[in-house]
């Protein structure tokens, strides 16, 4: 456990002076900013900050994810002439780009929201649930990010594979779902919904924060049908549940792939 | 102190090793030869436990290498192309090496002076020339004083000062007992510091023994004329 934070401090100092690390953290800085600045509702804004957030997050944390995968591999092989374990390098590697992704969305969005209850009343669980849906999102994709790299040793295929991801979970899933919904309404669904919604964990984070929000019925279909059948508290733990099983089973395909990898 | 017995690795359908056996020993320098192609890299990364060999076993001081990240404390390892965090500077990568390892090193100091580092130690490592990189991972190889030194193609790229005093370092370790593990293509240089040849060819060892056994079996007098005859398969 040492080991790997030993090689994730690396991984994150080197990234820290990055530009592109920077660059995202100033990006949510100006929208979060932007958006309670003009948009006046700190709700509202949340409600703005969380559909943004839901479709950038995955596509940068997949996208930098491979990148930094790629741009350390050759590296690694430094590393693994280390007397260091292959879990630890790479628990050290994802921990490495994960948490300062999260880093500059945590700041970027909490800081406006931070100064802007200064001076107003906000909803400080709605903030906190947007800040932690972000953050379980981030981590799942960055370690979605890790195992295409290892199971693919070509660029250009990951960089496919990772896009076919984004674009199925970001939008084609909801439209099969609304699909789904349209063809099955004379028929009582809730709960196959409730667990199509755990499939896919761009819902499950939406989720997440349209809880807190207690306006998730207006808000789709599955937020209604989490409140009404297995209400706040419940849905919320089930969602954050499912979310680490969508960081773990991931982390653990690709550490399966990297202790059997040939460098 | 380095044993390979029966190793086998095979990439797809590539047979990399078929079966090597080989012994390396301390107080020794010896040098893996052959064509492109043959294994080489492929060995050195076997004994270092970063490729896994699918046959066979490779012993480091006694202890077998298979997931066993300790025997790796025992080898200074040079590669062909070392690779480095690019915006990490040489000063930050050997502080982050001796942090990784838990390890002070008091060699450091006098190491960054021998290759005259100096100049370049604030400099982030993706400003620094080929040869710099180089001897960056001469430093991290003869950092921790190890017992094992692999060095794969270590003067390429290198200027002649710091070439020779690589080498120069070389035969100090030599003399210190260590085991001294090579490939190059420079056949002269070869024949200069060399103890031991290892000819490695389509994935085994087709001959191992001094100079002068590579000589008297061959007849040719330069090694790079004896090694290219046994390319050939002339004399084997």
């Amino acid at each position: 456990m040492n080991e790997a934070v030993k090689v994730m401090k690396y991984g994150f100092f080197d990234l820290l002076r990055s530009r592109w690390i920077f660059v995202y953290t100033v990006f949510f800085l100006l929208i979060t900013g932007g958006l309670l600045t003009f948009g006046g509702d700190p709700n509202q804004a949340v409600l703005s900050a969380l559909n943004l957030v839901l479709l950038v997050i995955p596509l940068v944390s997949l996208m930098l994810g491979l990148s930094y995968y790629y741009y350390t591999r050759d590296f690694v092989e430094l590393i693994l002439t280390q007397p260091v374990s292959r879990p630890a390098v790479f628990l050290g590697h994802y921990a490495g780009i994960a948490l300062p992704l999260a880093l500059s969305f945590l700041i970027g969005t909490g800081l406006p929201f931070a100064v802007y209850r200064a001076g107003n009343e906000t909803d400080a669980p709605v903030v906190f649930s947007l800040l932690l849906a972000g953050l379980l999102v981030n981590l799942v994709f960055s370690a979605l990010a890790f195992w295409i790299g290892l199971a693919n040793e070509e660029r250009v295929r990951a960089l496919v594979i990772a896009l076919g991801v984004w674009l199925g979970l970001t939008m084609v899933y909801d439209g099969l779902l609304m699909g789904f919904i349209v063809l099955m309404q004379s028929y009582p669904i809730e709960r196959s919904l409730i667990a199509l919604s755990l499939l896919n964990p761009i819902d499950l984070s939406r989720i997440v924060v349209l809880l807190q929000l207690d306006i998730a019925a207006l808000l789709g279909y599955t937020g209604a049908v989490f409140q009404r059948f297995i209400g706040t508290a419940w849905g919320v733990a089930m969602s954050l549940s499912s979310l680490v099983v969508w960081i773990v089973l991931p982390l653990l395909l690709a550490l399966r792939t990297f202790r059997r990898k040939d460098f | 102190m380095v044993e390979v017995a029966s190793v086998e690795k095979r990439f797809g359908k590539l047979d990399i090793l078929r079966g090597v056996d080989a012994g390396f020993e301390g107080g020794k320098i010896t040098a893996v030869v052959g064509p492109n192609a043959s294994g080489k890299t492929t060995l050195m990364k076997c004994i270092l436990g970063l490729v896994l060999p699918d046959a066979g076993e490779v012993r480091v001081g006694g202890e077998s290498v298979r997931r066993n990240p300790k025997t790796r404390a025992q080898i200074g390892y040079m590669p062909q192309k070392a690779q480095f965090p690019e915006n990490l500077r040489p000063k930050e990568l050997f502080d982050w090496i001796q942090d990784l390892r838990g390890e002070k090193s008091s060699l450091t100091r006098s190491l960054i002076d021998y290759f005259e580092l100096e100049p370049f130690l604030g400099k982030p490592l993706r400003v620094l020339s080929g040869g710099t990189r180089q001897k960056v991972s001469a430093v991290l190889a003869f950092l921790f004083d190890p017992p094992v030194l692999m060095l794969d193609e270590p003067t390429a790229g290198l200027d002649p000062l710091a070439s020779s005093r690589l080498k120069d370092r070389m035969f100090e370790e030599r003399a210190r007992g260590k085991t001294i593990i090579l490939t190059s293509h420079v056949m002269s240089e070869l024949e200069e510091f060399t103890d031991e040849v290892k000819f490695l060819l389509e994935g085994k060892i087709v001959f191992q023994g001094s100079l002068d056994e590579v000589r008297q079996r061959t007849g040719e007098e330069r090694l790079e004329r004896a090694i290219a005859r046994m390319m050939e398969g002339g004399s084997l």
